[in-house]
């Protein structure tokens, strides 16, 4: 056995697998609105958003360190922002949650420069700060209503499709879509070289920039294209919802509590985690929700639980026990089948 | 003199914002923890006041009396049985816990308090007052006011006069080392957590005297709390105090511009003194 035998490969037999699996189960998805009802269709839709959100979480914390709880500023602007701009600028939806995700892009940048000042737990605080600046400024607009929030008018509804089946398909494709291109995003992000300079800050941030890495950049463009797509993933909450007030979509429950959760229960640091995450949310919801405040209770005791006991989450414990990678971010070395003769 | 009135009520609404502060710069002094259920157990203690006051029929002052030790205990529970399990280098696991925290008590007060608003009856202490000056202060601001300085002066005397003080520095600057002299850091962790939850005690009974409370409150007192302490600047209890009497004014002052910006007010002077002064106004110089 030469070293020339050993090959170093990023797949593998589970990863490709998984890839034909997930395919398989994105066309099932896509022709949802000729198979499923309605009640099933606006629970995927919620579910796909979630997925979002919860993969845009995870590479901020997972991966950059950067743990915030307060994404629900910029769920709650994107939402905002749809408003604003279908209401007042007469743009169509689709563009208006495009904007949505630029304006975010935009207002994140000054609020990175400020909030990048403070660290660990309390950079944590501190955007819960700059989520209810925006909340509060936000409520102080009168032309949105408020305190007490606005609709969305019929006529910029009726622009999305004129028929209510029509909406109801294409705000779920729109879910689904954002799911999708959330997770490839971040799936190639860490696979490219910006992805790996990363990898090393969240494994040693001293060894990273002592290697040339520059750690504030690169937590910078993070945190600025997390905030742009969690605007985008917002308008596209309050696109569904058709209603919005600044204490639903700057809620820290909905969109950073229940976020982290899904986050810490499916595994952090890892892109399976999250869509774990968010399958086992949802089915605790389902099941659960009616036990009112009890389920937030046993939501919050399991996820103190997994934080001790599993710290990498459900998916952790499946892939140190099989060396799973469903994912491949990456490379392994593959020693050469042993020779029968030898 | 509206404007000066204003400011001296900012001034002595600052006591209380420094009380919700002090505990939360006292654990993150000795053992770097950040607590996010701060603001819920300030909220948690009020609770606890409310139920003495009306189970005994005591003044709620008095009531402090039941409710200190109380939540004391509750402090060294939880951090010998939870928190301590949490501490090291990665920053998650305490973040993530006391989060988890957060939402468990939360939803637990809304469970046996229900969600109406509720208001721990103080008799003619709420309504009382006396003329200084042309001014009019309430005796219970004023009384909060001093109670957060004599808090602040007794955790500075703990921290530089007494054994368990030295126990709390020592650990702060080098657990290892601590424990090889002969300390156990779970414990001394418990015994800070213990005193920061008494305090946390008397700002919850103030606050619960003071306005009407519900248990959604917790997030947005942890918020002042946190102000506070980065105004102040991180490990200086008297620029704690500082911090929130800034804040204080800062809401005052914003609220006698418009009603609806008193709290805009405050969070926004906490970000322009994030911009301006990063280290907060009077840092340790060893931090």
């Amino acid at each position: 056995m030469s070293l020339q035998d050993y090959t170093v490969s990023r797949s593998s037999n589970a990863a490709r697998i998984a890839a034909v699996v997930a395919a398989l189960v994105l066309i099932a998805l896509i022709a949802a609105p000729w198979w499923a009802g309605r009640a099933e269709m606006r629970l995927m839709g919620e579910l796909f958003l979630y997925l979002a959100l919860a993969s845009l979480w995870n590479l901020m914390a997972g991966y950059a360190g950067l743990v915030s709880v307060g994404q629900q500023a910029y769920v709650g602007f994107g939402g905002y922002m749809l408003f604003a701009l279908t209401m007042f600028a007469g743009l169509h939806p689709i563009a208006a949650i495009a904007a949505a995700g630029l304006l975010g892009a935009l207002a994140s940048i000054p609020v990175a420069v400020l909030i990048f000042r403070l660290r660990g737990a309390y950079f944590a605080i501190g955007t819960w700060v700059i989520a209810e600046v925006f909340r509060l400024g936000f409520a102080q607009v009168s032309a949105l209503g408020g305190g007490s929030g606005s609709s969305l008018p019929v006529a910029v509804v009726k622009s999305l499709a004129s028929k209510r089946a029509m909406r109801e398909a294409l705000s779920y494709w729109l879910a689904l879509g954002a799911a999708v291109v959330v997770v490839t995003a971040v799936y190639l992000f860490l696979r490219s070289r910006k992805g790996l300079a990363l990898t090393a800050i969240r494994d040693n941030e001293l060894a990273a920039g002592s290697l040339g890495i520059d750690i504030w950049r690169t937590k910078f463009t993070v945190y600025v294209v997390t905030s742009a797509l969690t605007a985008m993933i917002g308008a596209l909450i309050f696109l569904q919802k058709l209603r919005i007030s600044p204490d639903a979509a700057f809620s820290v429950n909905d969109w950073t509590a229940f976020v982290i959760f899904i986050v810490v229960i499916g595994g952090i640091g890892t892109i399976e985690g999250p869509i774990i995450g968010t399958l086992v949310f949802f089915a605790l919801r389902e099941t659960l929700a009616d036990l009112g405040t009890t389920y937030l209770i046993v939501l919050g005791v399991v996820a103190i639980v997994m934080m001790l006991k599993a710290p990498k989450g459900i998916w952790g414990v499946i892939r140190s026990r099989y060396d799973l990678q469903l994912f491949p971010l990456g490379y392994r070395v593959i020693a050469p089948k042993p020779d029968n003769g030898a | 003199m509206d404007w000066l009135n204003a400011i001296v009520q900012g001034t002595l609404l600052g006591g209380l914002y420094a009380l919700f502060a002090a505990g939360l710069s006292l654990i993150f002094g000795v053992m770097r923890l950040v607590n996010i259920a701060h603001g819920d157990l300030i909220v948690l203690a009020a609770y606890l006041g409310l139920t003495v006051t009306t189970a005994t029929g005591l003044h709620p002052l008095l009531a402090l009396l039941i409710v200190v030790p109380t939540m004391g205990v509750i402090g060294y529970v939880l951090q010998r049985q939870l928190l301590n399990q949490t501490l090291g280098d990665d920053l998650l696991p305490p973040l993530l816990v006391t989060f988890g925290l957060s939402v468990i008590l939360q939803n637990a007060l809304l469970e046996f308090y229900t969600a109406d608003p509720q208001k721990m009856d103080a008799g003619a202490l709420e309504t009382a007052s006396f003329a200084v000056g042309g001014l009019t202060l309430g005796v219970l601001p004023v009384l909060t006011f001093g109670v957060a300085v004599l808090v602040i002066w007794g955790l500075q005397w703990t921290f530089y006069h007494t054994a368990i003080g030295r126990a709390f520095r020592a650990v702060s600057d080098n657990q290892d080392i601590a424990q090889l002299m002969g300390l156990n850091r779970r414990h001394v962790f418990g015994l800070a957590m213990a005193l920061a939850l008494g305090v946390t005690a008397i700002a919850g009974i103030l606050l619960g005297i003071r306005t009407s409370f519900d248990p959604s409150i917790g997030g947005g007192r942890l918020i002042f709390g946190f102000e506070a302490v980065i105004i102040g600047g991180l490990g200086n209890l008297w620029g704690t105090l500082a911090g929130g009497v800034i804040l204080g004014v800062a809401q005052t002052v914003g609220a006698k511009i418009d009603p609806g910006w008193q709290i805009l007010a405050g969070h926004l002077a906490f970000l322009f003194i994030l911009a301006v002064r990063p280290n907060g106004l009077f840092p340790r110089i060893d931090a």
